[in-house]
């Protein structure tokens, strides 16, 4: 039995590749010093060669995994930000994700982004608290968020072994997360979702730190709403199956995304749900608002984020109907 | 459902720009005992700062200038009200020496109401555009390009101008990390394209977080600025009468139309890289390497070319209005929830909320 932390879990799936997979190769700045934690100790146990402390130059270090993931490794790309993202969304949606097509399935590039720290962190503001998971999705790249230890580190093994480019976000807020462990960890399969706790009434859809949330929630509202929780872990491709199973049983569909209300995950969700899904009650979402820019103070900054609050309030709106 | 209605501007009023068009008076730095009392009042406004990262009333922590007053001290000394600077994730210094208060500034490290952006942006935001402060930074080398498209727009202004108009600068402040930026490189070659007045600070601090620049950065700092045939200087980063003489020299070319200007200040930061690395082991320095920087500590060497008794009364001032400055700022009111997305547009535009009510 081991009491696993998410970290220590991202730490274990990068050290279990590297170890199974000569391939594997990990690019990122102050990985050697091991700073954000999944890292740590993987240059003293693999070496420079496979564990690469990069300068400040993430364009020119994503497109060169682009590149030697067409030359056969499969790289690994820590990014201390998330915003960093923005920074290389040429190198992953334009360069990475089309290759695969453009040159007529004749090549692959089998390279991972790992984000350990998505979105809000309190106190670092503007530049350092989006969490871009629907862009990503809206791109086309395979896009994970996972919600527990174990599925980090089942996640990461599997982003790591997809032929296709993969963007992993670790949430921020599900960092200190721990889950105590009494089995062999394992790969978790890309697009299949997980259900959480089994309900009648209410599927609530949530990812990353938002799934805990979601859990509390529906343990406070258990002796009036029997709730679902519906964590499909892979953004895109996202298991619709699964969601279509979990609305014949409730037929009423709350989702909670930390993304940007407009074309974000959640809007995703209730269109497909509306268009080809059982739905007995009009269904809701709970998303940051239109365009947020989360502001620096923590007050403001909570108050831009979807909250426990406006969970629950949408579940006695969905309840209301039929 | 729909979107609450507009606070935009009314039906006639064109919506208004908001940089504002009068400027601030920028912090008087032309003797020697205004530059030391202002190495003293940075380095005491970080001091201060770290206790209130420590007791919890500035959010999240911040990255420590501590050590590196000299440089900015000694290129805001070069300035005048017109010019502009662009700063970084490190950005105390180059706000206070510019001249912001310290209780606005540190208002704004405790996202209170009284802060320079209203407790929008903190530390790694912090602006003042009144004096040409057009923020510091998060993301490191994006300042540079900001400071070449001000310059562009000050040259655009000052062309054709009878007499021939001396034209603003931009200064641009970045750190070695950054020089490793595509962006960075992309910025040098547009402002000597174009002979823009920009002047470029390199702080070379010696480390990107934990990355020595010397294993990171290819030739050398000045060589790349060679390579754009742009003036390049190295000069010591700790001593700020040096990197005064080294920013008038380049700061005077460019408002005369020679173009733009490179410096690279040799500078060390006593503290770790953020705060939250007191919390960390890394092993990235030896304290040897630090207290050796420690003898070339920048406020005894600007403190040596006065009197004591000049430098003991500005040491009392300065502790004097940092009482003053904290006092406000943690008395200053935080910003009220409902207003979280207040300023998201310039005309007013209110979004979505992110539920449906
Ligand atoms: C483009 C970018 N990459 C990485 C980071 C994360 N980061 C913040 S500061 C920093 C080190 C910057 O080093 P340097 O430019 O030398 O400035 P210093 O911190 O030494 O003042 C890093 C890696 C970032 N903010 N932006
Ligand atoms: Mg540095």
């Amino acid at each position: 039995m081991t009491r696993l932390s998410y970290t220590k879990a991202l730490n274990r799936a990068l050290a279990d590749e590297l170890a199974a997979d000569p391939a594997v190769c990990v690019f990122g700045e102050d990985i050697g010093a091991g700073l954000a934690g999944p890292t740590l100790g993987l240059l003293d146990r693999f070496g420079p060669g496979r564990v690469v402390d990069t300068p400040l130059s993430e364009q020119a270090f994503t497109a060169m995994a682009v590149g030697a993931a067409l030359a056969g490794r499969r790289p690994v790309l820590e990014f201390q930000i998330p915003s960093l993202l923005f920074l290389v969304f040429e190198q992953l949606a334009n360069q990475a994700h089309k290759f695969s097509l453009m040159t007529g399935g004749q090549a692959s590039v089998p390279l991972t982004c790992l984000v350990p720290g998505s979105g809000s962190r309190d106190g670092w503001a503007g530049q350092h608290s989006d969490h871009p998971y629907s862009l990503f999705a809206h791109a086309g790249m395979k896009t994970v968020v996972p919600a527990t230890p174990t599925d980090a580190y089942g996640l990461l093994r599997s982003a790591i072994r997809d032929p296709d480019p993969v963007v992993v976000f670790a949430p921020a807020a599900a960092l200190p997360v721990r889950e105590t462990v009494t089995w062999e960890l394992a790969p978790v399969p890309l697009g299949r979702a997980r259900i959480h706790r089994p309900g009648t009434d209410v599927t609530v859809v949530a990812l990353g730190h938002l799934v805990h949330d979601a859990l509390a929630v529906a343990e406070e509202v258990a002796p009036d709403i029997s709730v679902e929780v519906f964590d499909p872990r892979t953004v895109h491709p996202f298991d619709w199956d699964a969601l279509a199973a979990s609305l014949e049983r409730t037929g009423r569909l709350v989702v909670i995304d930390d993304s940007n209300r407009s074309c974000g995950f959640g809007a995703e969700v209730l269109a497909t749900a509306a268009e080809e899904l059982r739905l007995i009650a009009p269904p809701r979402r709970i998303t940051r608002p239109d365009g947020a820019v989360l502001p620096f103070a923590p007050a403001l900054d909570r108050a831009v984020q979807p909250s426990r609050e406006q969970l629950r309030h949408a579940l006695h709106a969905v309840m209301k109907h039929p | 459902m729909t979107a609450p209605p507009k606070a935009a501007a009314g039906p006639g009023t064109p919506a208004e720009s908001r940089t504002p068009a009068a400027p601030g008076t920028p912090a008087p730095l032309d003797t020697p005992a205004e530059r030391y009392r202002m190495l003293r009042l940075i380095r005491g406004f970080e001091e201060l700062a770290l206790g209130l990262v420590k007791s919890g009333a500035i959010p999240g922590g911040i990255h420590p200038y501590i050590g590196q007053e000299a440089v900015a001290v000694g290129v805001c000394s070069a300035l005048l009200p017109a010019d502009r600077l662009t700063s970084t994730h490190r950005g105390h210094g180059h706000v206070l020496a510019r001249g912001t208060a310290p209780h606005r500034l540190l208002a704004e490290l405790l996202g209170r109401v009284g802060g320079s952006n209203g407790g929008r942006g903190g530390s790694m935001h912090a602006a003042d555009l009144s004096l040409g402060i057009l923020g510091a930074n998060g993301i490191v080398g994006a300042g540079a390009p900001i400071a070449v498209g001000a310059a562009w727009a000050a040259q655009r202004a000052a062309a054709g101008q009878e007499p021939p108009a001396r034209t603003p600068v931009a200064v641009a402040f970045f750190g070695d990390g950054a020089l490793n930026q595509g962006v960075l490189l992309e910025s040098l070659n547009l402002a000597a394209m174009w002979r823009l007045p920009v002047l470029f600070v390199c702080e070379d601090n010696g480390y990107a977080t934990t990355l020595p620049a010397a294993t990171a950065v290819a030739g050398s700092a000045t060589g790349r600025a060679a390579a754009f045939g742009i003036p390049a200087e190295e000069v010591d980063g700790m001593d700020t009468e040096a990197v005064r003489a080294a920013a008038l020299r380049a700061v005077e070319r460019a408002r005369g139309g020679g173009g733009p200007g490179f410096l690279v200040c040799r500078t060390y930061r006593y503290e770790g890289h953020h705060t939250m690395e007191r919390r960390m082991k890394l092993r990235y320095r030896t304290p040897e390497e630090v207290e050796a920087w420690r003898e070339r500590d920048p406020l005894p060497r600007a403190a040596a070319l006065l009197d004591p008794a000049v430098t003991a009364g500005q040491d009392r001032s300065v502790a004097e209005q940092l009482a003053a400055a904290e006092e406000f700022a943690l008395a200053s009111e935080h910003p009220d929830p409902a207003g979280a997305l207040d300023h998201l547009y310039a005309d007013g535009l209110r979004p979505r909320a992110g539920v449906t009510p």
